[in-house]
């Protein structure tokens, strides 16, 4: 790989323009320690923890396509309703994979015209995965879709989010019935309340378990262990790399 | 009525509760007395008769029709996805083995196909891995059909099924063995490649097993497809056609049983799948004597690809296994010693005797192991049950900030109500079994 020069400006060297990066947090210092024992000096590290950013048109491919179809479904789907604003999604294109950001309130009506729409079709949900970002204050919790067309074989990833205040985000298993189960686990592991599952219950976890495991303020758990004559302390207290 | 020191009958809001294990069904009959004509509630499990794995089942009964059907799980969840947290990138390939563990190199796969893309490095992964990443994937296939046929006839009844399938099975965890070292957890796939070369002497034994099993494969066929008790049992059983799969987000086999050829090892192929010769095997009954077939022929097809990859294999001697990236390439060889394997002597000499630099680097490597980009990807492959694909989000540390599993058997075991509901309470288990679901993949 050559090293790209930094001084050419000409316009093709020149970055297209990024839009907002979606910045979740900072990562403090190197190797883990902090207060006294670091003498390497990269203790007063501090980065922020930058996720990829908004695309600008034209995303290129087939992109553009589903985002077309989906702008104007939308639209189409809520003509005469003129109280009912559905915002355009935001858009992340990174590593061939699209992401549609979307408003919690207009989850459903985008999945409802993602499913319907001759020009989208995304018959398939690959069910929903929840991510919390302690740092992403407002935004703590993230819910995750993966939509699969198998009539134009595209993949497309939505991304709904809410404040860990306020965990509610609309349930989509009226159009997806196989989110039933997604959904409970995403409730049982983050406490993300879909609003209008059908029986949201905790599914792999006992029913009167205390919390919910994989959010990050939930510690992993573990003891001490013991190994000729030395400790080794359970993996979430080892010296770790940040 | 038995005796059970940890419940015996006893009234609840919901009724008498009965507690019975076997040649004691006539005490329910005599408690019910002139309740008998009301429906039961059963409780099947958490114990299911079969190895699929420790799951419940609550069945609603009016005589021996099951009026609903629901499934308890759960009693495998071991926090996989958490402790991933809490490992270096390569660490967590140890750690997702572990969940299906009937098809163990695709929980590998699809969680390093994500890494590897978040490391933007998937057209650097070497010919030789992806080769060899193909060539086991395809023999897991075969292992893990060959269980699911074996379990499933274990379950109605056909003990020659169970036997002859778990010898086939076994030769494949052989082969397994001699490859990877181990007959499971292998956390041999690894992002950049694969962790070691193919052993000496390893592609005649593959073709010996090839050879073998085109003469073996012939008996399940032989012994099942026209078998009248067989087919009385399967045929019609846990139907479900396209529609309902695509509602439930089933795939895989029970998807290509209702006749629609959705593979994604066709339609989206990865490590090179659209370089092999193979068919995607579907049948047109959608029920569970199709999806029987299904996996059958997909056997054979298996073969096929395992057969191309050997001859592949043979040709790329020598070549390398993993990235040429340093700065992501596990630093260390294997190699055999007096006392088993462990790290080379060579490299060992190296590190420690000549350079200071590559001590570093190894350590460096190893302890702390390599950052990945933030980002988060989604690589889904065909396993044995359909659609399995990990979720990776990376915040730029050495640590998964988040991997979740989209298992095919959680997603799958929806179908239990419908599949079941209706039918009789033997035909319960022929659904489930038709399903193939594996309950440490469901519970994780």
């Amino acid at each position: 790989m050559t090293e790209r020069d930094h001084t050419d400006r000409t316009p093709e060297n020149v970055p297209a323009p990024a839009g907002e990066v979606h910045q979740v947090g900072v990562r403090h210092g190197m190797f883990g320690t902090h207060g006294t024992g670091d003498t390497s000096g990269y203790g007063g590290l501090v980065q922020a923890i930058a996720f990829p950013g908004d695309a600008q048109r034209p995303y290129g491919g087939w992109y553009d396509e589903v985002a077309d179809a989906l702008e104007s479904a939308l639209v189409e789907s809520r003509a005469g309703d003129a109280a009912v604003e559905i915002a355009v999604p935001r858009v992340v294109i990174h590593r061939g994979e699209i992401t549609f950001h979307v408003r919690r309130e207009d989850l459903v009506a985008v999945a409802q015209v993602l499913r319907d729409d001759e020009r989208l079709r995304f018959e398939f949900c690959s069910g929903v995965s929840g991510v919390h970002y302690p740092e992403d204050t407002g935004r703590e919790l993230h819910a995750v879709y993966h939509l699969l067309s198998m009539t134009h074989n595209r993949r497309i990833r939505l991304e709904v989010t809410a404040p860990d205040a306020d965990p509610h985000i609309p349930s989509i298993v009226s159009v997806y019935p196989t989110n039933d189960w997604h959904e409970r686990e995403t409730f049982d592991m983050f406490g993300i309340v879909f609003d209008g599952h059908p029986a949201l219950t905790r599914i792999l976890m006992p029913d009167d378990w205390p919390g919910h495991p994989q959010r990050k303020d939930y510690p992993l758990g573990g003891i001490p262990v013991e190994y000729k004559g030395a400790t080794v302390p359970p993996p979430d207290q080892r010296r770790s790399y940040n | 009525m038995s005796q059970d020191m940890y419940a015996g009958a006893s009234e609840t809001t919901e009724g008498r509760v009965f507690t019975v294990s076997g040649q004691d069904w006539d005490s329910i009959v005599d408690g019910l007395g002139e309740e008998a004509d009301e429906r039961v509630v059963v409780n099947m499990g958490p114990q299911h008769p079969s190895t699929h794995g420790v799951l419940r089942l609550i069945l609603e009964l009016e005589g021996e029709t099951v009026t609903e059907a629901r499934c308890g799980i759960g009693y495998l969840h071991t926090g996989i996805e958490k402790n991933m947290e809490f490992r270096s990138w390569t660490q967590g390939v140890t750690f997702c083995t572990r969940m299906d563990y009937l098809s163990p190199f695709y929980n590998e796969m699809t969680y390093v196909l994500g890494v590897e893309r978040l490391l933007d490095i998937e057209d650097d992964v070497p010919e030789k891995a992806q080769v060899m990443r193909v060539l086991l994937m395809e023999l897991n296939r075969i292992s893990s059909h060959l269980v699911c046929i074996a379990t499933g006839g274990m379950e109605i009844g056909a003990l020659t099924v169970m036997t002859v399938g778990f010898r086939e099975r076994e030769l494949v965890l052989d082969l397994f063995e001699l490859i990877t070292g181990l007959r499971m957890n292998h956390a041999f796939i690894r992002p950049g490649g694969v962790a070691q070369d193919l052993p000496p002497g390893a592609l005649d034994e593959i073709r010996g097993f090839i050879a073998l099993m085109r003469k073996r494969l012939k008996e399940y066929a032989d012994l099942c497809n026209a078998n009248p008790i067989f087919k009385a049992r399967l045929e019609g059983v846990g139907h479900l056609d396209l529609a309902g799969c695509l509602a439930l987000g089933l795939s895989g086999p029970v998807l290509r049983s209702t006749g629609y050829p959705w593979d994604l090892r066709k339609t989206q192929p990865y490590s090179g799948y659209e370089t092999y010769d193979f068919d995607v095997q579907t049948w047109d009954t959608a029920d569970s004597y199709g999806r029987f077939r299904v996996r059958l022929n997909e056997m054979w097809e298996s073969l096929r690809i395992v057969e191309q990859a050997a001859d592949r294999l043979a040709r790329l001697d020598g070549a390398p296994v993993m990235v040429a990236d340093k700065k992501i390439a596990w630093p260390s060889q294997l190699a055999i010693g007096s006392d088993g394997m462990g790290n080379s002597l060579d490299h060992i000499r190296h590190i420690m005797g000549e350079s200071m630099e590559a001590l570093i680097h190894h350590f460096k490597l190893v302890t702390e192991g390599f950052r990945v980009p933030p980002g988060q990807a989604y690589v889904p492959i065909e396993s044995p049950r359909g659609e399995l694909g990990a979720h990776v989000v990376s915040d730029g540390g050495t640590r998964p900030f988040r991997a979740h599993f989209r298992d095919p058997s959680f997603t799958n075991l929806q179908a239990t109500s419908v599949m079941s509901e209706g039918g009789m309470v033997a035909d319960v288990i022929v659904a489930i079994a038709s399903i193939d679901p594996v309950m440490g993949g469901v519970d994780r």
